[in-house]
């Protein structure tokens, strides 16, 4: 009840972190799949690049969050702006998911088809935007939901150095004993999840090739 | 000069070995040519080498040894795109692509070689009565269709942009005997009226007796002998006349249970 009731006193505000939170996470995404795809791509087709290219994503990924976010901090440009601390810190994370199924994916494209399109004549790049990366799209997809899903639930710890969205709400609730806060920041964060979660879904099985 | 070309073989096999890079000797001293208008079958088990030839063609797979020529220069000049729309190509596995309609399917090369759109709608139609399938199929996609109309569509795509030389990797192994058949015989049909070059790789030498109009019979890399069906079954090469003794056995024994 009295949630609600905060909800509709602090309106304003809750958007005002939301969308800073959809920002952080749009932007970082964005970042992680125009890196991360390409990477993908790299390793499915040269196998000398798979093992430091994944094997990088992988040991990002076991940076804990809180530690990725202190070590950049005194990074010149970064540091001075928390927006873009977080930023960079979210799309490292998102791209280990973005690497690995762009590269599952174009490697698991039915090698018959493959070896028909060469055959054919297809140029390296018409085979790589013609039948590989169609044929992958709903894996990469499924990658790029995982690392949405992921950063959104990242992205509140982005409160603790300053860069804003809805950890604003938790961290001031936990540094106020105060649940109700805790809950107006994690409440909208679990709704952005579910429904990134169930869009990306969605695309994904009317993009799976039969 | 013209004389010179309408004589000189279409593919030429030069000395070709190949091996793959850890070592593993897959062709030696290939030596093999095949005329203009010709169906050449290369017979063989698996593992013989027939395959390996065939990609050699159409540069799929690069010599370590020799010389490859189609068209009386060697195929290592030149572009190699070039050289692959100008060979039509079927496999087993058909390799149709999945998410692209029979139309598009059949209608790839045309379309990246940049033909007008009414132009390769016309094509398709055309190669879609050719191969005997219905003009409707033209909007389906590969998943919606038999075994059987996925091959027809391999052929049709492979025939596409009319390439004189046709490489055909065991096209109807995946069949049933009785659509297999059926096949053979739009094959001989469909060949007997556009006189490509056509090299036709099989184990199954009931295909090869029926199609080829020379039979080159490999084992372990290498070239055995090349014969024409009536001397194939005549041959006193060992392995050739293996291969026709467990022919007619399976037809002997049948025969006689039917006799007992």
């Amino acid at each position: 009840m009295n949630l609600i009731h905060f909800f509709s006193q602090n309106h304003e505000q809750v958007l005002d972190l939301t969308l800073e939170h959809l920002w952080l996470v749009g932007v970082s995404t964005l970042l992680a799949v125009l890196i991360g795809i390409p990477l993908g791509i790299l390793s499915a087709h040269w196998p000398v690049w798979n093992k430091p290219v994944l094997g990088t994503a992988n040991i990002i990924q076991t940076i804990p969050s809180l530690a990725l976010f202190g070590f950049l901090l005194p990074v010149p440009w970064l540091g001075d702006h928390a927006d873009r601390l977080a930023i960079l810190a979210l799309t490292l994370y998102a791209l280990l998911p973005v690497i690995r199924n762009t590269y599952t994916g174009i490697r698991g494209v039915d090698p018959a088809v493959v070896e028909a399109g060469r055959g054919m004549g297809l140029t390296g790049r018409q085979l790589l935007f013609q039948v590989e990366l169609p044929l992958a799209l709903s894996v990469i997809l499924s990658g790029v939901r995982v690392a949405v899903v992921v950063s959104v639930g990242l992205a509140t710890i982005a409160a603790a150095i300053g860069a804003g969205g809805l950890g604003e709400f938790i961290f001031r609730g936990l540094a106020m004993v105060n649940n109700q806060l805790i809950l107006a920041g994690a409440i909208p964060a679990a709704v952005m999840a579910l429904t990134a979660d169930f869009c990306l879904g969605w695309l994904e099985k009317r993009l799976r090739p039969r | 000069m013209d004389a010179n070309v309408a004589h000189s073989p279409v593919i030429e096999f030069r000395d070709v070995d190949y091996a793959l890079p850890n070592g593993l000797q897959l062709l030696s001293g290939l030596n093999l040519q095949v005329q203009r208008g010709e169906t050449l079958v290369l017979l063989g088990r698996s593992g013989s080498g027939k395959t390996t030839s065939l990609k050699l063609l159409n540069r799929l797979l690069n010599p370590s040894g020799g010389e490859v020529r189609v068209n009386g220069a060697p195929n290592a000049e030149g572009d190699v795109i070039r050289l692959r729309r100008s060979i039509g190509y079927v496999i087993q596995d058909v390799g149709l692509f999945p998410h692209f309609t029979v139309e598009r399917n059949i209608g790839l090369v045309p379309r990246i070689e940049g033909w007008p759109v009414a132009r390769i709608h016309q094509r398709v139609e055309e190669l879609l009565r050719m191969v005997g399938l219905e003009e409707q199929t033209a909007s389906r996609y590969p998943h919606q269709l038999s075994g059987g109309q996925r091959q027809r569509v391999g052929v049709a795509r492979a025939l596409a942009a009319d390439p004189a030389i046709l490489l055909m990797d065991e096209p109807f192994g995946a069949l049933d005997a009785l659509t297999r058949d059926q096949l053979q015989r739009e094959f001989l049909s469909l060949q007997r009226r556009l006189n490509k070059t056509v090299v036709f790789v099989t184990h199954d030498l009931r295909e090869a007796l029926r199609l080829g109009s020379r039979i080159a019979l490999m084992e372990a890399g290498r070239l055995v002998t090349v014969l024409s069906p009536e001397d194939f079954l005549r041959s006193t090469d060992p392995l050739a006349a293996a291969y026709v003794r467990a022919f007619r056995d399976g037809l002997d024994s049948a025969a006689n249970r039917g006799a007992s």
